[in-house]
This record gives structure tokens, C-alpha cells and sequence, in this order.
């Protein structure tokens, strides 16, 4: 595998391809039963949540939504959750939990959506209770970045255990225009921000951040070399008790 | 004085004498509150560093604080510091500036103190190393303090101030959101207390994990509390945002906050929920 430029990584991850989460979700899995609401005010666009097979396995799946259409985009904010998107997912992860389902969360998210109303809502207390919960679930939690993981609110979908990218995605601690904003006062050095940042997924996995290279050809061919690698994945995972799973999980953030 | 000194005799150049002290008033004489902007002379801060007109509690190194709260003290892990794993440049010499400032490794101080009769595991980070940022070292520094705590039998109180996770170790320092979160909850499930102090500013990344997962939160008054940032959000929504935004009184009527503590009180009330900790005897349910 070849590493690839910042800028193709950048343009890659912010593909309108990868943005239409429901067509990757039915590519995916073989059935997709969607749910709504986090139970408490409201339910977001920006996040899809519900239970869905794989093979012959069930599994709760989560997962950022850009959508589509102007639209849909709108709604979703360009795929940014508000506080009822978070707690919709930890609704649904909970509920695996309970229910003995591994959770496969799939992100493409520039982060959190910054609004006044998200703010009032307590949109950082949401993302510390996902990921202080996340951390404790006893079943299995396979995270795919499939474009963009932008800081805290991605964070708060991958406190996992097996993380995987795209090729060309990228996980960062801000989008590479917040960061160059903040470093430099100008939002225009992205690119540059971006070779500083190192968000190619070669340097992540170096570093322990992430667990897999995935293929970028992979989503397209039909999903039948990453649906594999998925059951694959959730076989390896039976072979762990929750108590050795859980233990794994904490020494890999323990150790980064 | 010379009475015909015309920069100092007001009597006979008025004029001249209020220029010449308007540029001569010697710096730090004055304060102004960046919170409701009263001018004040310095010393009225007082001993805890407020403001005397509105409460605002500044923005104080984590050594100065620590002596608002006791005198009884030992300090943990005092030499984790960075291993500047993006080369970031000119990173190294902005972390020996902000140490010869601070004297601290790197953004937060941690040990073990004494609140009144109570022992607990302290931590205060410090807004002057690099706006507090949440950096490796910080999260080591942070999930130690609370793992020590947990072995230690001890609750934690924990002061922050933090701009979030720091830039210039990228992702890295988004990690410690997870880590830190992590120590957390293996002290919670020791059944022990996490009290945090939220102080001006507790933002981004460390409101998003360890300030809010606390069992009791209290905040600073007029402390700024809160996720995004002002300009980010003003870009994003294209108006300008109430002054009082993401003030603590704002976040306590929003249900995210349990009190506003004053400084001056923080000692007397830390001992009051401390000893009501200490009086726990229901040792829960002994799973067979």
C-alpha cells in the first residue's frame, strides 16, 4: 500500500461518495432495521442507529450521516450531530449491550455541530458520557472511519475496540481548517495543517490509533472484501469474554 | 517637587500633568476584570485572585492556586513531559517557556492534600502552560492521579482549566480523552468520589471528557464553560452571541453544573461534602 499525498487523503475523505451513509449501510449489511429518537428530546438526521445482519450474525450498528441531497444535508448539518445524535447512539449501544449484539460504528463526521442550541444542550457533557460509557460496554465494538473523524465527535463513536480507515480518511484532533485557524489565524493553510497534523492513516496505525488499513476499493466492489473482514472480525471477537474483551479494550487506550 | 514642573503640578498645567501620568501610572497598578470590566487597584483581588466587583475568579498558575486550597501537600509524577511525537516545529521551545513560567512539566500539577482533616488526590491544571491544554503528558499525569487514587482509597478533586485537547500533539491528545475517562471509571467503580471545580476556561476536549464526568461539578463564578468555541460558533451561525454565553451561571441554569463555589468558600464546602463521603457505610451488593 502505497502512501498517499495530504491533499488526496483530504479530498478523498471529503467525497461526495462517502457521503450518502445509508446506500454504504445497505451495501453493507443484509438488513438494516432503523430506529429513531434519543429518548429524551428529539431525534438527529445526522445519526442513523438500528440493528441490522451481516452474514448470518446480528449486530447494532451507528453510524454519521452527511446524506445525499442539499437537503439532507441541511438537516444533517454536513453530517455534524447535535446532542440527541450522541444520545440516540449511546441509546442504541446500551441496548446492544443488554441484548448481547457486538456494535459496529461507521463515522464520517467533520465533528460536533458548534451551534448555540447544541452548546445549551450540553454538547461536550453528551460526547464525556459516550465515551466514559463506551469504554464500559461488555460487548464488542468494531469502529470503520470511512471519510472524516473530526475530533471529540468522533471520538465519541470509536472509544473501541478494533478501529479501522479508508485509505483516504482521516481521524484528527480538529479539522485541518480549525487547526489552522487556531496555529496560524487562517483557515486557507489546511493543506499544510494537515502535513503537521499527520492524518494519514499509515502514521495512526504506527502510533496505535488505529488498528487496519482498509482498501478504498473495498467500499466499492460490491463490500465483499470488507463484509468479510467483518464477520471475520466478529469471529475473533466470540473468542473473548466480556472481562478479557473489556480488559483488551483498556490497555489500548491506556497505553496512547 | 518643583512647583513650576508643568508635568507634574496639576495646579498650573493641568493639561500637561494628566498626560504626563496618564503614560506614567506604573504597569499592574490597575486591574481590569475581562468579565464586567471594573477597574480596580490590584491588591483588592485579594488573596484568592477576584474580581471585587463581579466574583470573576482569575486565571491563576496551578502553584498559586494550590495555596488557596492547603498547606499540606505532596506532588505526583512531577517529571512526565513530552515526547514531541509530531516534531512539531518550534514546539520544544514554547514547552521550555511554559515550564519556566509554570514550573510544572506540562499543563496540570497532581498529588496528594489535605482539605481540612480530609486526604485526597488533587489535581489543578495551570491556564499559563500553553492555555492549559490537554496534551499526553497532561493525560498521563491525570489517569496516574486517578489510578493512585483508586489503589489509595482516595476521592479526587480535580480544578480545571483548559483551551482543550492541545494542537501541536494532534490526535495524540485526543486519545487522553479516552484514557483519562478510562481511570475515571475504575474509581467510580471503586465507589470513590470525583468532585470537579470547573475554573475560567474549561472548554473543547477536557469539557468533553474528564470536567464533565465528574460526580459533583461545581463551577467558578463567571468561569467560561463550554465545548466550541465563541468564534467558531459565531462563524458557523453568522450572529453574534449573548455576552453571558457559556458563563457558569448559564451552564448551573442548564443543568450542568451542581453549584457556583466561590473561592473564598471552596475549602468550607469541599470539607462538608468530603465528610458526608467519609460517613458512606452501605458497602452495596456483594455479587455471588
Amino acid at each position: 500500500m502505497k502512501e498517499s499525498k495530504v491533499s488526496e487523503i483530504m479530498s478523498g475523505a471529503r467525497s461526495d461518495s462517502k457521503a450518502d451513509m445509508k446506500a454504504i449501510i445497505s451495501n453493507l449489511f443484509d438488513d438494516f432495521v432503523a430506529v429513531s429518537g434519543d429518548r429524551v428530546n428529539g431525534d438527529d438526521p445526522a445519526m442513523i442507529a438500528g440493528y441490522a445482519t451481516i452474514g448470518d450474525r446480528a449486530v447494532a450498528v451507528v453510524a454519521t450521516n452527511k446524506g445525499q441531497e442539499l437537503e439532507e444535508r441541511l438537516q444533517t448539518h454536513f453530517g455534524s450531530p447535535v446532542p440527541a445524535g450522541y444520545r440516540k447512539a449511546l441509546r442504541i449501544m446500551q441496548t446492544a449491550a443488554d441484548l448481547n449484539l457486538p456494535i459496529i460504528s461507521l463515522i464520517n463526521t467533520p465533528g460536533a455541530y458548534p451551534d448555540e442550541q447544541a452548546e445549551a444542550e450540553g454538547q461536550g457533557q453528551v460526547i464525556a458520557q459516550n465515551i466514559s460509557k463506551m469504554l464500559q460496554l461488555p460487548t464488542p465494538i468494531l469502529t470503520i472511519i470511512i471519510g472524516e473523524a473530526g475530533s471529540g465527535g468522533a471520538l465519541a463513536l470509536a472509544c473501541s475496540d478494533e478501529i479501522w480507515m479508508l485509505e483516504k480518511s482521516m481521524y484528527t484532533v480538529l479539522s485541518p481548517e480549525g487547526f489552522a485557524s487556531i496555529m496560524w489565524k487562517d483557515a486557507h493553510l489546511a493543506e499544510q495543517a494537515a502535513e503537521l497534523m499527520h492524518i494519514n492513516p499509515e502514521w495512526l496505525k504506527e502510533h496505535h490509533v488505529i488498528d487496519k488499513i482498509i482498501p478504498e476499493s473495498w467500499l466499492r466492489d460490491d463490500n465483499n472484501q470488507l463484509r468479510r473482514h467483518i464477520i471475520q472480525q466478529l469471529v475473533n471477537f466470540d473468542q473473548l469474554t466480556p472481562t478479557e474483551l473489556l480488559n483488551k479494550r483498556k490497555q489500548k487506550f491506556r497505553s496512547l | 517637587m518643583d512647583a513650576n514642573d508643568r508635568f507634574r503640578n496639576f495646579v498650573r498645567h493641568p493639561k500637561d500633568a494628566l498626560q504626563h501620568y496618564k503614560i506614567n501610572v506604573p504597569q499592574g497598578l490597575f486591574r481590569t476584570c475581562p468579565k464586567c470590566h471594573a477597574h480596580f487597584y490590584f491588591r483588592k483581588a485579594g488573596h484568592y485572585q477576584v474580581c471585587p466587583d463581579c466574583g470573576y475568579g482569575f486565571r491563576v498558575s496551578a502553584h498559586q492556586r494550590l495555596k488557596m486550597l492547603t498547606k499540606t501537600y505532596q506532588e505526583w509524577d512531577a517529571q512526565i513531559s513530552t515526547q514531541d511525537p509530531l516534531q512539531f516545529p518550534d514546539y520544544l521551545k514554547k514547552i521550555k517557556d511554559a515550564q519556566n513560567k509554570t514550573q510544572l512539566q506540562d499543563s496540570v500539577w497532581t498529588g496528594k492534600a489535605k482539605i481540612g482533616d480530609y486526604s485526597v488526590a488533587l489535581g489543578i491544571m495551570d491556564p499559563y502552560f500553553i492555555m492549559g491544554s490537554l496534551a499526553p503528558a497532561t493525560g498521563e499525569r491525570l489517569t496516574k492521579l486517578f489510578e493512585r487514587a483508586t489503589q489509595q482509597n482516595l476521592p479526587v478533586v480535580l480544578l480545571t482549566a483548559s483551551g482543550g485537547a492541545r494542537m501541536q500533539e494532534g490526535i495524540l491528545s485526543l486519545m487522553q480523552m479516552a484514557k483519562v475517562s478510562q481511570a475515571i471509571n475504575d474509581h467510580r467503580q471503586a465507589h470513590l468520589l470525583y468532585l470537579a471545580i470547573l475554573m475560567d476556561p474549561t472548554t473543547g476536549g477536557v469539557t468533553a471528557s474528564f470536567a464533565s464526568q465528574a460526580d459533583i461539578i461545581w463551577g467558578e463564578p463567571r468561569a467560561l464553560i463550554g465545548f466550541a468555541g465563541r468564534r467558531v460558533i459565531e462563524q458557523t451561525i453568522n450572529k453574534k452571541l449573548p455576552r453571558d454565553f457559556q458563563n457558569a451561571e448559564k451552564v448551573l441554569q442548564n443543568g450542568f453544573l451542581d453549584a457556583i463555589v466561590p473561592r473564598e468558600q471552596q475549602v468550607a464546602q469541599l470539607q462538608r461534602v468530603l465528610a458526608i463521603f467519609a460517613a458512606q457505610t452501605w458497602r452495596g451488593e456483594q455479587v455471588v
